[in-house]
């Protein structure tokens, strides 16, 4: 096993409620390596997502530390955190965030807003025919299925090649069929030396990854 | 992906929100080039119409020259006939001719068959000390009153003579001398009554006494001389003193003709007159255009700033509906890595293009309005470049002013409560 792109040390995370504060993670430590696909789940408010968020340098600890190819997210200043994050982590959400307004050529290229990189469209093609999309590089979002606009939202969090992806329960919009192409693609991507954490409430997604993780109140029962 | 393209391909997806800013930045620009126009319109206008008046008032003067020209054609002019060799500097200089010549002269010109002369007043004059009045200066005009012509229908005397024996009197000499008509007084060791009292003149006439020309000869020791025949009311078909020079010459070879001033006075003081009339017209037009040009710049001084403020509200809160319109992407630019100066730059990049065509397409739109309700024909000269540059330099800044709180809050906006709750 290589050394490990995603490593979470003491993490604790609460919100601020009504009544008081709210532990969402409670005392987390959590190391990822290349070619690791570790399946996260657990019932809804477990705190899975918050867990997915402080791992991607978008929501900042109470404590503990994220290090995220060797670098703690947190310890740099939010433009170094933003580039870091486009440089090592692709995102897949449920909800596929793809711009409403932007073909499936340019969503996919949308990362290089945030760090241009060489032939970016060149390498977005490459992707969108990997993701079999070829016939649908010119259309919107609006006018794609399910199943398509989460290839396309795979397809962007690739571009840049990042080590780490982070999933936040990518087939819980797609039916059966669909889901499952989506998870083979995150064990191919983990196969190829990847480091994937994935955060869903299907336990069939076990079935690809490499380690499963069990979460309930905030912290790790089982693994 | 670039900030611009990105910008573009939003405004052409939510083309009717980039409209109603576009129309709104449009609306502002240009109620302030309509109305910087319209001013300049009206600048113009008042030089047109009072370039227009004045060009008016020289036709009317040239006009008037003319028909003052032919009313004295009408009315006749008056010449002055004098030896020869009489300096006019002289006679101008001491208001009365100081060579002479036969009274014969004008008895001469009464029975001749000349025509284009008439109404013939033989006269000696002669500037004098008064010895009986304290040496004072008088101007003694000895008259024989008009000659009437051989060959002509008599008509009534111009002038009447001044019978032998009486004087008559200006306005200065009477008063200085405290004497009334009827009265006798002396003049030159001679008794004289005093057949008239003139009013008060104010010209040379108040010190001039009129007696009979064989009396001014015999004191001035000029007998049968005279050193002036005026010929009042003279016709000219040709409407020139050249005429009449000519046709006295042939008559009188010894004589020269000058032009009475009279008319050249009445002439330029019609003229000075109708200048005068026609200046006040003009300052009138001036100050009725000026009060009009002042209510047109305070409506425009509340109108315009209503407008821009409105469209300053509508961009800021157009932006605001933007930036909530667009959490979720901004949540996810946020998680591609997109910095926040980034999101900033998407809504004031956004802001800019619509201040900028907005302010163009304005510029064009108050331009057009301005030079139609200007009533300027010359529109090119309504053109300023100044305020091309003010109305496309002003409105981006505006746009961006207005759309800087929504686009900071954009910027700020923390992408993990975006992407927890969607």
């Amino acid at each position: 096993m290589s050394d490990p792109v995603l490593q979470i040390q003491n993490l604790k995370k609460t919100y601020a409620g009504p009544s008081g504060a709210v532990g969402a993670v409670a005392d987390i430590s959590l190391s990822v390596a290349g070619g690791e696909f570790i399946a996260i789940h657990g019932p809804s408010g477990c705190g899975k997502s918050t867990l997915l968020l402080a791992s991607g340098g978008l929501l900042a600890p109470d404590s503990g530390t994220v290090s995220v190819a060797g670098k703690d997210l947190y310890a740099m200043s939010g433009d170094e955190r933003a580039r870091h994050r486009a440089a090592r982590i692709g995102f897949v959400f449920q909800q596929f965030h793809l711009i409403p307004y932007l073909d499936v050529l340019d969503n996919v290229v949308a990362p290089t807003m945030a760090l241009p990189i060489a032939d970016g469209k060149g390498k977005a093609h490459e992707l969108i025919s990997r993701f079999g999309l070829d016939q649908r590089i010119h259309h919107v979002p609006a006018a794609l299925s399910t199943g398509e606009r989460q290839r396309v939202a795979l397809a962007r969090a690739l571009l840049h090649d990042p080590p780490l992806l982070l999933a936040d329960e990518p087939t819980g919009n797609l039916d059966e069929a669909n889901g499952e192409a989506v998870l083979a693609y995150l064990a191919e991507f983990a196969a190829a030396g990847g480091a994937v954490l994935l955060v869903t409430h299907d336990p069939k997604a076990a079935r690809h990854a490499s380690r499963t993780v069990l979460m309930r109140d905030g912290r790790i029962s089982k693994t | 992906m670039t900030i611009w393209r990105l910008i573009l391909r939003e405004i052409t997806h939510r083309k009717i929100g980039f409209a109603l800013g576009l129309l709104s930045v449009c609306i502002a620009v240009a109620t302030l080039a309509g109305a910087m126009t319209l001013l300049r319109a009206h600048d113009l206008r008042t030089d047109q119409i009072v370039a227009a008046k004045e060009a008016e008032t020289q036709r009317e003067m040239a006009k008037m020259e003319d028909d003052y020209r032919k009313i004295m054609k009408d009315l006749g002019f008056n010449v002055l006939i004098l030896p020869k060799d009489q300096n006019l500097a002289d006679l101008y200089a001491d208001d009365f001719a100081s060579k002479y010549m036969p009274e014969e002269y004008v008895d001469r010109l009464a029975k001749s068959d000349i025509v284009t002369i008439q109404h013939l007043l033989p006269s000696l004059q002669q500037k004098a000390r008064w010895p009986e009045q304290g040496d004072r200066t008088v101007i003694v005009i000895g008259t024989r009153g008009e000659v009437p012509y051989a060959q002509r229908t008599a008509k009534s005397p111009i002038l009447e003579a001044v019978r032998p024996g009486t004087i008559v009197l200006g306005y200065e000499l009477h008063r200085g001398a405290k004497v009334k008509e009827g009265d006798t007084i002396a003049l030159m060791g001679r008794q004289f009554k005093v057949a008239k009292c003139h009013g008060e003149r104010g010209n040379k006439d108040d010190i001039t006494a009129w007696i009979s020309l064989r009396e001014a000869q015999e004191i001035f020791r000029r007998p049968g001389q005279i050193n002036g025949i005026l010929a009042l009311e003279c016709v000219c078909a040709a409407d020139s003193l050249e005429k009449v020079r000519a046709d006295i010459a042939t008559i009188l070879p010894d004589t020269q003709v000058i032009e009475f001033a009279s008319q050249v006075i009445a002439r330029a003081e019609a003229r000075r007159r109708a200048a005068e009339a026609a200046r006040a017209a003009i300052e009138s037009e001036k100050r009725q255009r000026a009060k009009l040009r002042s209510e047109r710049e305070a409506f425009a001084a509340v109108l315009v700033p209503i407008a821009l403020v409105g469209c300053m509200a509508w961009i800021g809160l157009s932006t605001f509906g933007n930036v909530r319109d667009r959490r979720a992407e901004i949540g996810v630019l946020r998680a591609l890595g997109v910095r926040s100066n980034q999101i900033l730059a998407v809504f004031l990049g956004k802001a800019a293009v619509i201040g900028i065509a907005g302010g163009i397409a304005g510029c064009a739109a108050g331009f057009f309005a301005g030079t139609a309700w200007g009533d300027v024909g010359d529109i090119p000269s309504l053109f300023q470049p100044g305020l091309v540059v003010a109305s496309v330099g002003l409105a981006p800044i505006l746009a961006l002013i207005a759309a800087w709180l929504p686009a900071l809050l954009a910027s700020q906006q923390d992408p993990a409560i975006v992407l927890r709750e969607e």
